[in-house]
């Protein structure tokens, strides 16, 4: 039942092979038994979760069509759920039980679909190893001295172990991306403004964009379904109808242009991770696309001009958690400033205080011309470079991650060999793009990704060049070994 | 990026760190710094900053109270009220 997809459980339900309250329950058994080992889940809501698996029942019952009703998912635990404590991988906020839920929280309720519970990342979405979570870093089935990679670790470990069919998840420089290729999984980050912000907390609000993590693209689509819509609550989401992404899913891919660029095929990229990249391309020529190499001159530039930005609007965002209105407040303050200094120097980790402390020397008083002013600038060549590819390819591919998953540790002493890891993912958050990665092959035994980048709103062109794929190759199939 | 430097910065964000970790502080920050110098070598004459990828621009409502007032259920979570209001540290003697 655990290694279903979200399309396969859909029709078990309706044929009546199991019930949501028994694939629930399934499942929070899993999650109880082998979790222990993964440290996926930083919450489980086993009540909640039998409850609207009840309450799935009976609207299936009723002959409901929603592909997701009564189907279990995770949330990230960057989404507010309502009662539910969303802690964003901080001490600061372990106390934290919002009064509201997420936009996209409340779409997946109205869907029916079931939550099983929170699931871990890295400390406010910061770091791509999972290794900054406040709860512990999550354990890649795959090889558990590995990292799943992050900050949506949780979420790909869950699925990829299977804890959950899918999980949602967020990308702000690779995070949705970025673990999938690491778990051997299909990740979807969305244009920027396609899905509501809206009780996410926020990390960098310009690149910050919620996404599915699934086994397959169909399930990636059935997720975008309902995770995207028009929010008149965050401000940047784009009134734009939402098409079903699961309707151009068979589409006729021959005659599609494939750009590869260059720049990301260069020193850095691990040979063995190259080689299973190029085989997929190969595969895509088989299913008669056109390959033409492309060039994307200002890519060197992408980590630079993000280590500005994000760490610039995470030092504006995080300046909300001052220790008076909700989360960690420290014991018997001297004065107020006493009170905002020791309770967000006691709660926030190493990897969150950098990045405050370089956002706030990014914005302070004579450098903000030198820095924030120039990143914006060197981001719209960035975005400029895709901009002139989607007039001669219809779609971007190349490697997501440099290499398959790292062992823990192995970057932890050294930031920017941290910040390294998202070489490939960072320029497409930059530009807004839509992004996604499914796996392509295993190198040492641990998966990689092949990722695709998209013209704005192309989302179901790429879940259809993904699923023509997944239709002709088992690579989506691969499991974790061991797997219980 | 010194010490003194680095303890002005933490002053402006309102982060306490402690004297042990100034030094793992300066030196992390100082290779950020570093690594996004790279960005002065880019030629940007004339290029207009962005701040939006569809360079949308704020949308704007009317000026009518849309949302129920929570007072209540916002305050259970705070560290400390009282009265409706949010304790702090006495700020005026």
């Amino acid at each position: 039942m655990h290694a279903k997809t979200i399309a396969e459980i859909a029709k078990d339900l309706r044929n009546k092979e199991y019930s949501s309250e028994e694939i629930t329950q399934h499942y929070l058994d899993r999650i109880k038994r082998l979790d222990p080992t993964y440290n996926s889940y930083v919450t489980t809501t086993e009540e909640l979760a039998l409850e609207q698996a009840r309450a799935a029942d009976q609207r299936l019952a009723q002959g409901d069509n929603n592909p997701l009703c009564g189907v279990p998912i995770a949330h990230k635990d960057i989404f507010c759920t309502n009662g539910v404590r969303t802690s964003c991988g901080s001490k600061m906020l372990d106390n934290f039980v919002p009064p509201y839920d997420a936009t996209i929280v409340e779409n997946y309720k109205h869907a029916g679909a079931v939550t099983l519970g929170k699931v871990n990342m890295d400390e406010f979405a910061m770091g791509s190893s999972n290794e900054t979570s406040y709860y512990g870093p999550v354990k890649n089935p795959w090889n558990t001295n590995c990292v799943p990679g992050g900050s949506s670790g949780g979420s790909a470990a869950a699925v990829a172990a299977q804890l959950a069919p899918a999980a949602t998840a967020s990308d702000t420089g690779g995070s949705i991306r970025q673990p999938a290729s690491l778990c051997g999984l299909t990740g979807l980050k969305p244009t920027y403004g396609r899905v509501s912000r809206w009780g996410m907390i926020a990390f960098a609000s310009s690149l910050d964009q919620a996404g599915p993590l699934t086994r397959t693209a169909e399930d990636a689509a059935i997720m975008l379904n309902t995770m995207a819509s028009y929010d008149a609550k965050d401000s940047t989401s784009i009134d734009k109808e939402v098409p079903d992404y699961t309707a151009t899913l068979n589409d006729d891919i021959a005659g599609m242009t494939v750009g590869i660029p260059k720049e990301y095929f260069g020193e850095g990229l691990n040979a063995e991770t190259g080689a299973r990249v190029e085989a997929a391309i190969e595969e895509y020529k088989k299913l008669g696309c056109n390959i033409k190499e492309i060039s994307l001159p200002h890519t060197h530039l992408a980590v630079p001009a993000y280590y500005v930005i994000a760490p610039a609007e995470c030092s504006a965002n995080l300046s909300r958690f001052d220790g008076v209105r909700y989360g960690y407040r420290c014991e018997t303050p001297a004065d107020l400033n006493d009170l905002y200094k020791r309770s967000r120097g006691e709660a926030f980790g190493d990897e969150v205080k950098r990045r405050i402390l370089v956002g706030t020397y990014a914005l302070s008083a004579g450098y903000y011309d030198a820095y924030y002013r120039k990143a914006q600038q060197v981001r719209r060549l960035i975005k400029q470079d895709f901009v002139d590819a989607f007039n001669e390819v219809d779609i971007i591919m190349g490697p997501t991650a440099t290499s398959p998953a790292f062992e823990f540790g192995s970057k932890g002493a050294d930031p920017i060999a941290m910040y390294l890891e998202d070489i490939y993912t960072i320029s497409t958050n930059l530009a807004g793009l839509p992004g996604l990665s499914i796996p392509c092959g295993l190198v040492d035994n641990k998966p990689v990704g092949l990722q695709m980048i998209g013209n704005y709103f192309a989302e179901g062109k790429l879940l259809n060049a993904a699923h023509k794929f997944q239709q002709s190759t088992d690579h989506h199939q691969a499991t974790a070994p061991n797997l219980d | 990026m010194d010490r003194s430097e680095i303890t002005r910065l933490a002053e402006l964000a309102r982060i306490e760190i402690t004297d042990a970790t100034i030094d793992e502080a300066a030196s992390s920050i100082t290779d950020v710094l570093k690594l996004v110098d790279q960005l002065q070598a880019a030629d940007t004459e004339g290029v207009p900053p962005m701040a939006h990828p569809l360079d949308a621009t704020q949308k704007l409502r009317a000026d009518q109270v849309s949302e129920d007032n929570r007072r209540e259920a916002f305050q259970a979570i705070a560290p400390a009220t009282e009265d409706g209001l949010y304790l702090v540290p006495k700020v005026i003697d």
